[in-house]
């Protein structure tokens, strides 16, 4: 019964500060309605939360799909934007580079994604830069 | 019996209920139904908050909080009045009045929540001081914002405060001191909360980090108006002085910020109406706001007087607020040492864990909650995305999740039962049916 699988899909707008953080949201409040352990989805709200500003800040587009089976949640994360030159800098604590406006609103810590890996059970960052940066981040469900 | 899990202080009156909607509309939760052109409540969603009463004109929104025949229980009977009860009457009132026309109505004794007000402020500094947990706390002293975080935001039960409210201490001081000039074993005496929210009667009947509320019973600033105008203007009337024991901070926990002045004003947040407490739990919900450490949550905006059993508008209420404030005095009550030494002893702490209540899930299972999660939105992406309320759910996405939990029927919308039979009657006459917009691809959960 392991096969059983739902998949929902949210567009993120870049820049589009007033909707930001309702895809992570949306995700938080439908793995709840699941019935997924409480512990986990708080683990899942955080990592989604910041991709999802990750994007708002740096991308002109993205996607943010959501995957849940019995196993495990996956979120895949997909933007069209600048990309990351350096991977590893970018996981490192307190590399930022977010501009002076993004700090005045409390983003730009150097958190985002070691925040993101702290949370997760699994990471995979690829990036092509001009292109944009593809995450999948999962937390085990069992 | 009491079923604590599901116990309410809100009863929906199906014979006075109209069915109008108002009450489903409103309501912060999405815990109310329409069926069979009646209002119903979804139980393990509801928070108390008390909204529906506000709205409904109907009077089919019931509190269910005590009348003044429930006195007859005790032998001696202390009333507690919120301080909201103090911004009722006219500037002309004081609290000293009132609690002698509370005396002469029906109840043994009267005791202001001014000690206790003090006492909790000091209680929460000094608990803050040695708080190395997670943060930021989330103060605990309305039910329905301890409700919300345990039925909405479970992860967040471990931040509320574990600090009891005034209302409770100073039952339980009144109790104490009752006792003692009467007499009478403290469970005798019945403490009773002149409460401007039916709300109360949750942390009475079912108090969330106590085995037992110190308070026994509850009633409406509303009900007891009637009775307590007349009693005040005998009062009044009788040139009697009486003592004035109530403070300008105890009132102030009636409307106004009450931060621990210990604490940086840069490093709280005073959050009123639940609609943005509702957004501030949701951030907390996603790892945000850490630096803050504490967090004030009021679920009515202009605080408890604009409580559900009010009776004077509340920003009438929070101008006589502000000028009872001026005329009662600014002195702390409270004993620095006395409360440093009780505070060491666990005088003010509740002593049972917030625990979380959320709401059944969708499935039994995990493998039965995504098979429902998947025909939720398929049923959602036949939905106009109008949120009409017609079927008798708040939105679109409500109404869904009803219909595959099997609380609902498709047909029950309106734009579902049109198709329905554009549909029928196309292949009746052998037609095409129209074509149609497919409006919804996701549902959006409501922030």
């Amino acid at each position: 019964m392991t096969d059983a699988e739902f998949v929902r899909a949210y567009e993120v707008a870049g820049s589009d500060f007033t909707n930001a953080g309702r895809a992570s949201t949306s995700i938080k409040e439908t793995l709840k309605d699941m019935g997924i352990a409480s512990a986990l989805v708080r683990r899942v709200a955080i990592a989604a939360y910041e991709a999802e500003m990750n994007m708002v800040m740096y991308a002109r587009r993205g996607t943010m799909t959501l995957h849940v089976t019995p196993v495990v949640v996956t979120i895949d994360v997909r933007d069209e934007g600048p990309g990351i030159p350096d991977i590893s800098l970018a996981m490192q604590e307190g590399f930022t580079t977010a501009t002076p406006e993004m700090r005045e609103m409390g983003f730009g810590a150097g958190m985002g994604l070691p925040n993101i890996r702290r949370n997760t059970d699994r990471l995979v960052i690829t990036s092509e830069v001009d292109r944009g940066t593809h995450l999948v981040m999962q937390v085990h469900v069992s | 019996m009491v079923d604590a899990q599901h116990y309410h202080s809100i009863r929906f009156d199906a014979s006075a209920c109209h069915g109008c909607m108002a009450c489903m509309r409103v309501c912060p939760t999405q815990a109310i139904r329409i069926r069979h052109e009646r209002a119903v409540m979804l139980d393990d969603r509801c928070i108390d908050c008390g909204e529906c009463i506000k709205v409904c004109t109907k009077h089919a929104v019931v509190p269910l909080t005590e009348s003044m025949a429930h006195l007859a229980k005790f032998d001696c009977t202390v009333a507690i009045p919120s301080p909201a009860l103090y911004t009722q009457f006219d500037g002309q009132v004081t609290p000293g009045l009132i609690l002698q026309a509370l005396r002469n109505s029906g109840f043994d004794d009267a005791a202001t929540l001014s000690w206790s007000c003090g006492a909790v402020t000091h209680a929460i500094e000094l608990f803050l001081a040695s708080y190395r947990g997670p943060g930021p706390l989330i103060s605990s002293f309305c039910p329905s914002v301890v409700r919300l975080v345990q039925v909405k935001y479970p992860a967040l039960v471990d931040q509320l405060l574990p600090i009891l409210s005034p209302r409770e201490v100073a039952a339980r001081e009144a109790k104490l001191k009752k006792s003692a000039e009467t007499g009478l074993p403290p469970d005798r005496i019945g403490a009773v909360y002149v409460t401007p929210c039916p709300a109360k009667m949750v942390s009475i009947v079912d108090h969330p980090g106590m085995p037992a509320s110190y308070i026994d019973s509850a009633i409406g600033i509303s009900d007891l108006f009637p009775l307590l105008a007349p009693a005040i203007r005998d009062v009044q009337g009788s040139g009697e002085k009486v003592p004035e024991n109530e403070t300008a901070a105890g009132l102030a926990w009636a409307f106004s910020i009450n931060l621990p002045s210990s604490l940086p004003a840069e490093d709280t947040l005073s959050v009123w109406g639940l609609p943005n407490v509702l957004r501030i739990l949701d951030d907390m919900d996603k790892g945000r706001l850490q630096r803050y450490v504490f967090v004030e949550c009021h679920a009515c905006f202009e605080g408890c007087v604009s409580g559900a059993l009010t009776v004077e508008n509340p920003y009438v209420a929070r101008a006589r607020a502000l000028r009872l404030q001026q005329s009662l005095p600014k002195r702390d009550l409270v004993d620095a040492g006395e409360m440093r030494a009780r505070h060491a002893h666990g005088d003010f702490r509740t002593t049972v864990p917030f625990t979380a209540r959320p709401p059944r899930p969708l499935g039994r299972d995990i493998v039965a909650a995504i098979t429902k999660m998947q025909e939720r939105d398929r049923m959602a992406a036949a939905l106009p995305g109008i949120d009409c309320g017609a079927c008798g759910a708040p939105t679109c996405a409500s109404f869904a999740e009803d219909v595959v939990i099997g609380d609902a029927n498709d047909a029950q919308c309106v734009f579902v039962r049109q198709h329905q039979l554009e549909d029928t009657i196309a292949r009746l006459s052998g037609g095409a049916p129209p074509a149609r917009r497919v409006a919804v691809t996701a549902v959006e959960e409501p922030r």
